[in-house]
């Protein structure tokens, strides 16, 4: 723990390094869940398949699959958060797919009885219903991404796992603990944020 | 003017039978009708193809003279009130904002919506103060459903369509729900196409019943004549054997009084009205130890007679 305390200007660069790869993989992963996730949702035929795919990526195990990267995208950070956008797809895409297909079909029937139109029914009635639902896949998501995260330090990523591989090749257990740590920390943090998020926008429970 | 069904089929591709099979239909305007019958039947298919929710296979539907295919879908259904049954308030938004849906997609002015909030939920009894900034799941099921009916009204429109909208209400509330909305009814003359399975709902509220089997209108009739004259033995076994008292309940003075002055009439007793039933006028009868009452318009003059004698007589009819 000393280590931690003692050196906060050598752990938390680390710290803000996995930040910024948690949240950037993040981002890209929503920006291809949620509209491959709204289409399937809505054309079923092409759930099945597109969910296995997605099942048979997520059974791979992380090493296997950076290891599997490396020769078509080398070391590094790109090579990390594809891995890492590849692991939230499932999770993302089954809840947005969960979020949709969870609207009581009668919400539907009412704003389009209401005289809705298509465009209408899905940014005022289906988008906000899904929101807490997706919120949730986000929130698991995130925590997958931090912790997946410092196995991709070991081809290069950075960030908190980078030192706990520093600890174990120097045999340094302050920094082996402090990585640890702080890894813990920033799940905890994450998922907490989450909840709260959720919260807010979730009214059925208000 | 009103509902006008020509010839109208619905044919389902996964079925043999057709849902709706050729009805045609006249529905006067400001008439409260229900559409009665066993699951399965056709009864809300029919209500449904009037908002277009459902598309006819063949024939025509014109609401007001106009035919419903004639006009843009979302702008005929913004015209027509919709109410379904529980749950068909919008979670995610306040009682306002669901009052609001059509007035807004109607782009009516924010000013114009707010006046119009507040007077639909006086008008169902929900203090606006109380309840505007509310969520659905902080209302009872009766209360989620006055607001319902508040919401279809929202915009004004001539015709409701409403799809047993007290279906999932214990039997309580649910009396209150339908004089509530009998009285809207007679208050505001609107058009109601009303869904149910329930027998005693529809004999309450409706001014015709549109009795359905298979697909088809097997009768067509007021509640009065759907039970003293079943079509078929379908509607009286649906109907059940109702007792006398019961049928006066739905006749009004206005079916049979005459327009004499009769000297009988005991000039101490207060008149009755063209409106009464006459379960309330029989009682009176009984109780106050007349055979007959003056008949007195709402200025409460004399405008005719009701006797012991002609009651009976429509009795037996």
């Amino acid at each position: 723990m000393s280590y931690l305390f003692d050196h906060p200007d050598k752990v938390m660069p680390f710290f803000w390094e996995h930040v910024r790869l948690t949240f950037t993989s993040l981002l890209i992963a929503l920006c291809i869940a949620l509209p491959l996730g709204f289409v399937i949702a809505k054309y079923r035929k092409l759930q099945a398949p597109v969910t296995s795919v997605l099942g048979i990526i997520y059974t791979i195990p992380s090493m296997a699959l950076y290891a599997a990267l490396i020769p078509y995208t080398g070391l590094g950070k790109t090579t990390a958060m594809i891995g890492l956008v590849a692991y939230a797809q499932m999770i993302l895409v089954r809840n947005v797919v969960a979020a949709i297909q969870g609207i009581d079909p009668m919400m539907i029937e009412a704003a389009k009885g209401m005289g809705m139109s298509k465009r209408q029914i899905v940014f005022r009635i289906e988008v906000p219903l899904a929101v807490p639902v997706v919120l949730a896949g986000i929130r698991v998501a995130t925590v997958s991404i931090i912790s997946i995260g410092t196995v991709a330090a070991w081809i290069g990523a950075g960030g908190l796992g980078r030192l706990i591989y520093q600890g174990l090749n120097h045999d340094h257990t302050g920094k082996i603990v402090a990585g640890t740590v702080t890894i813990a920390l920033l799940a905890i943090g994450a998922d907490l944020l989450f909840r709260i998020v959720e919260k807010i926008f979730s009214p059925r429970t208000a | 003017m009103g509902i006008v069904f020509k010839n109208v089929v619905k044919q389902y591709s996964n079925t043999a039978a057709p849902a709706v099979d050729n009805i045609s239909l006249e529905i006067n305007s400001g008439e409260f009708i229900v559409f009665l019958g066993p699951s399965g039947c056709g009864k809300t298919t029919l209500l449904k193809m009037v908002n277009r929710l459902y598309d006819t296979t063949s024939g025509t539907i014109e609401v007001d003279g106009v035919d419903i295919r004639k006009v843009q879908t979302e702008q005929l259904r913004r015209g027509i009130g919709y109410v379904i049954q529980q749950n068909g308030l919008f979670p995610h938004m306040t009682i306002e904002s669901n009052i609001a849906v059509v007035p807004r997609l109607l782009k009516w002015p924010e000013e114009k919506i707010d006046k119009r909030t507040d007077e639909l939920l006086e008008m169902v009894h929900l203090d606006p103060r109380t309840y505007r900034k509310r969520r659905p799941n902080q209302l009872s099921g009766g209360q989620q459903q006055r607001v319902g009916i508040a919401r279809a009204m929202a915009a004004d429109p001539n015709v409701l369509l409403m799809d047993e909208p007290f279906g999932a209400i214990d039997a309580i509330t649910r009396s209150s729900l339908q004089d509530e909305l009998h009285r809207l009814q007679r208050l505001l003359k609107k058009t109601i196409l009303f869904v149910t399975h329930d027998v005693d709902e529809a004999l309450r509220l409706a001014d015709r019943i549109i009795v359905m089997q298979a697909g088809k209108v097997v009768q067509f009739a007021t509640p009065y004549d759907i039970v003293t004259n079943p079509a078929n033995d379908f509607i009286r076994k649906l109907v059940g054997e109702r007792d006398v008292y019961r049928k006066m309940g739905f006749l009004k003075v206005e079916d049979i009084y005459s327009a004499d002055s009769l000297d009988e009439v005991a000039a101490t007793a207060d008149g009755v009205t063209l409106t009464d039933d006459l379960k309330l006028v029989f009682n009176r009868m009984v109780e106050e130890q007349h055979k007959a009452f003056a008949v007195v318009d709402s200025n409460n003059k004399r405008i005719g007679t009701v006797t012991m004698d002609r009651i009976l007589t429509k009795l037996a009819q």
